[in-house]
């Protein structure tokens, strides 16, 4: 992965000696080429794919017009997003919905691939749409996976079918359908049981369900972090069953997730969902321009502005944009960033999405303790209201008090005034820095880089 | 001895089947060895998830070989790349020491990797061998984690020691540890959740685990064992890094070997890190779970026997 960061600013480096010639001519963009290839390997896009794919951006970046504002190595950049984009399709997320319900959904691919959480996580993603799904227990295999589904509808309040693991899958599918018409519930998402694709035995299982209950939809579900492979396992599992969608898993870790694009461009199925994390509502619908940003080292900037947007209150924020540029940034301030972070979720995950987060160095090794957050909340909320407007007047006796009513040190304390001027000043560096454009964020070379006290 | 390695060349068959088969087809028919020749070879080691850079790695050592022996027949370039792997993988087999008693092994991993199956596969092997097994439910995370171990547990029978769901992972080691002192058990083997290896809160936990371990029997674990999924592309190595640097692992369990053509990533991982691959899983049969012997492996792979 550290290899791959920022694949962008490698081509921008790369080209950079280009910058003031009017074209890119075919030996510069070889060049650059070699690092888009290695680049995507490293992202395990499947070496044929990248071929390819290579080929065809070669032919769009040579004799391209460098545009004035543009550095040449940006140029290409572009190219190699806008193909990336194009080659992982357009953004549907929509499924096949039967006019005529009960519409059946059925849920394939590999042993560990996550389908059982997606079955659930999918479930609850159409109740919120207002659907009334059912949960279906195909996999009579893996042990206790029929009491997975179960625990896991119980926890969401969704209705599992199950016949245990004594009956043909092919059966409970059957019950499954005529279950739902009975039960009035319009959507069936039969969770199977993972499998090789190259286990005939099973494969054919699949094609007797599918057969059985045609389904409108097959979904494979695949782990973002799997490697060379992908081709042949997607290929295979289309080939057999005739795939409609995908279902990317596991994107909250740190892969590039380059099988997404294995997988398309062999099946030419739309990715319809990625998976975010464990928690049941941690189901997106997959953005392709995201998924080329994070591909490239660009960070998930469009993810992390709709997370933020979607906790943040759009009036407190002008406000607070208001204040940074101003800055008189208080502890009232900083309390309410703290809070809005903690509903954000995750910090990692959110730093990750942060364009240019990988290149800072000091940041590579910092990770963030949640716990430290509650001590910041606990130590700003000990203090007055007054002293909250005016952190000038901390002094000894107040640090004292403050450090016994929030059940920490003073030194604890202390820390946190020095991380809150330390933001004060990053953000004033932030306001200073719009209109002068982008190029010298805070701490681009890890110098004066903010410490906050969560960061270990 | 014969039985065992065609189990384990079977196991294999697709793996060979991509690298070596691709390489055979390479070299034959060909009469000189030059750059198009190095070429697909890199291209049919990537394939095969070895990785980008220890794949022009093994290219450039096979050049500096060719230039060296003065080789130009293109049919030994085979025999050559067998012998870089072979030293890549290194020599000896290291085998997990179960020396304590008991001896307690950490079982840790992303999601979905197949950790309780390797703890079945673990536990059945060692009760085979006479051993006394006890096996502890710390994935408290997963729904119905608990009961696909305890059905493991029956199938195998062994013992497991539970807690409910969303109970502390800590304390279950804990009880655990002690559970295995007092019933005199020879081996212990903890399962936890999979998770994700950059979410620290989720390492964190996992370092909590091992500090109590040690509290209940300074020196536990006496192993701590990284599963990885064998379809598991660049990122396995990130894994074995970061786990690495979490709770310091002593070997890596190798999964589902059988169905990925793939593999090539225990190459990646042992010329970058050091932790050695301990076991390999080439099938869904409980004795599917073979010691990673580097020679056998690199020879299995090219599919000659002695």
């Amino acid at each position: 992965m550290a290899m791959f960061e920022g694949l962008a600013e490698k081509l921008q480096n790369t080209l950079k000696k280009l910058r003031g010639k009017g074209k890119v001519t075919e030996a510069d963009v070889a060049e650059a080429m070699r690092e888009v290839r290695m680049a995507l390997l490293a992202a395990d896009v499947n070496l044929k794919v990248v071929k390819d794919f290579v080929a065809r951006v070669k032919e769009r970046a040579i004799g391209q017009d460098v545009l004035e504002s543009l550095t040449p190595g940006q140029q290409v950049v572009k190219v190699v997003h806008d193909e990336l984009i194009q080659l992982m399709g357009g953004t549907t997320s929509k499924l096949n919905m039967s006019s005529k319900p009960p519409t059946v959904v059925m849920l394939v691919g590999l042993q560990g691939a996550g389908k059982t959480t997606t079955v659930a996580k999918l479930g609850l993603y159409l109740r919120k749409q207002g659907r009334r799904p059912l949960l279906v227990a195909c996999d009579v295999y893996r042990p206790a996976a029929v009491k997975q589904l179960q625990v896991l509808g119980n926890q969401l309040d969704l209705p599992v079918f199950s016949m245990g693991t004594g009956v043909s899958p092919v059966d409970i599918a059957r019950g499954a359908t005529e279950y739902a018409v009975a039960q009035g519930r319009d959507v069936i998402l039969l969770d199977t049981a993972g499998r090789l694709h190259i286990n005939e035995e099973l494969m054919d299982e699949l094609k007797s369900i599918k057969s059985t209950v045609k389904p409108h939809e097959i979904m494979l579900v695949v782990d973002a972090m799997t490697g060379q492979d992908a081709v042949n396992v997607a290929d295979s599992f289309h080939k057999q069953l005739g795939l409609d969608g995908v279902v990317l898993t596991k994107l909250d870790g740190d892969a590039r997730g380059g099988a997404a694009l294995s997988v398309k461009a062999v099946t030419g199925c739309p990715i319809k969902f990625a998976g975010m994390g464990e928690k049941p509502d941690a189901l997106e619908p997959f953005h392709p321009d995201r998924l080329a940003s994070r591909i490239l080292g660009m960070g998930d900037v469009l993810s992390l502005i709709e997370k933020a947007q979607s906790t943040f209150d759009a009036k407190m924020a002008k406000e607070m944009e208001q204040k940074l540029r101003k800055s008189d940034f208080n502890f009232e301030d900083f309390l309410f960033q703290v809070q809005q972070m903690q509903k954000m979720g995750p910090l990692d995950q959110l730093v990750g999405m942060l364009p240019g987060m990988g290149k800072m160095k000091a940041l590579k090794d910092v990770q963030f303790d949640e716990k430290e957050i509650k001590h910041v909340e606990a130590i700003i909320l000990s203090m007055t209201p007054e002293e909250r407007q005016n952190p000038q007047i901390l002094k000894d006796s107040r640090k004292r008090r403050i450090a016994k009513g929030s059940g920490t040190s003073v030194q604890q304390v202390n820390n946190l005034i020095k991380t809150y001027e330390q933001t004060r000043k990053m953000f004033k560096q932030f306001a200073d820095m719009r209109g002068k454009g982008p190029g010298k964020g805070p701490g681009g070379k890890g110098k004066g880089m903010f410490k906050l006290p969560f960061m270990k | 001895m014969t039985g065992f390695f065609n189990r384990l060349k079977e196991g294999l068959t697709r793996t060979r089947q991509n690298l070596v088969d691709k390489v055979e087809a390479l070299v034959t028919g060909r009469t000189k060895i030059d750059d198009e020749l190095y070429d697909e070879l890199e291209e049919a080691l990537i394939s095969a998830d070895v990785g980008a850079e220890t794949s022009i790695e093994l290219v450039e050592r096979l050049r500096r070989k060719v230039k060296e022996q003065k080789i130009s027949d293109p049919s030994l370039l085979q025999g050559l790349l067998q012998e870089e792997i072979a030293a890549i993988l290194g020599g000896e087999a290291i085998p997990v020491n179960l020396g304590n008693q008991p001896t307690v092994i950490l079982i840790v991993g992303v999601n979905g990797v197949g950790k309780t199956t390797t703890i079945a596969k673990l536990a059945h092997r060692w009760k085979q061998e006479g051993r006394k097994v006890l096996l502890a439910a710390g994935d408290t995370f997963r729904a119905a984690a608990i009961d696909q171990l305890e059905i493991w547990g029956q199938r195998v029978g062994v013992e497991v020691i539970r807690h409910q769901e969303g109970a502390d992972p800590s304390a279950v080691a804990f009880d655990a540890v002690q559970a295995a002192k007092s019933r005199e058990s020879d081996v212990l083997i903890i399962d936890t959740a999979g998770r994700l290896h950059n979410k620290s809160h989720l390492m964190n936990e996992l370092s909590k685990i091992n500090r109590v371990l040690d509290r209940a029997m300074p020196g536990a674990p006496h192993e701590t064992l990284l599963v990885l999924d064998a379809t598991t592309g660049q990122n396995a190595l990130s894994q074995a890094r970061i786990f690495g640097e979490a709770v310091g692992l002593t070997g890596l369990v190798l999964t589902k070997l059988d169905g990925t053509a793939k593999g090539g990533v225990i190459l990646a991982i042992h010329s970058e890190l050091q932790t050695p691959v301990k076991f390999i899983g080439i099938g869904e049969k409980m004795d599917d779970l073979r010691d990673f012997d580097p020679g056998e492996f690199a020879k299995a792979l090219f599919g000659k026997e002695e």
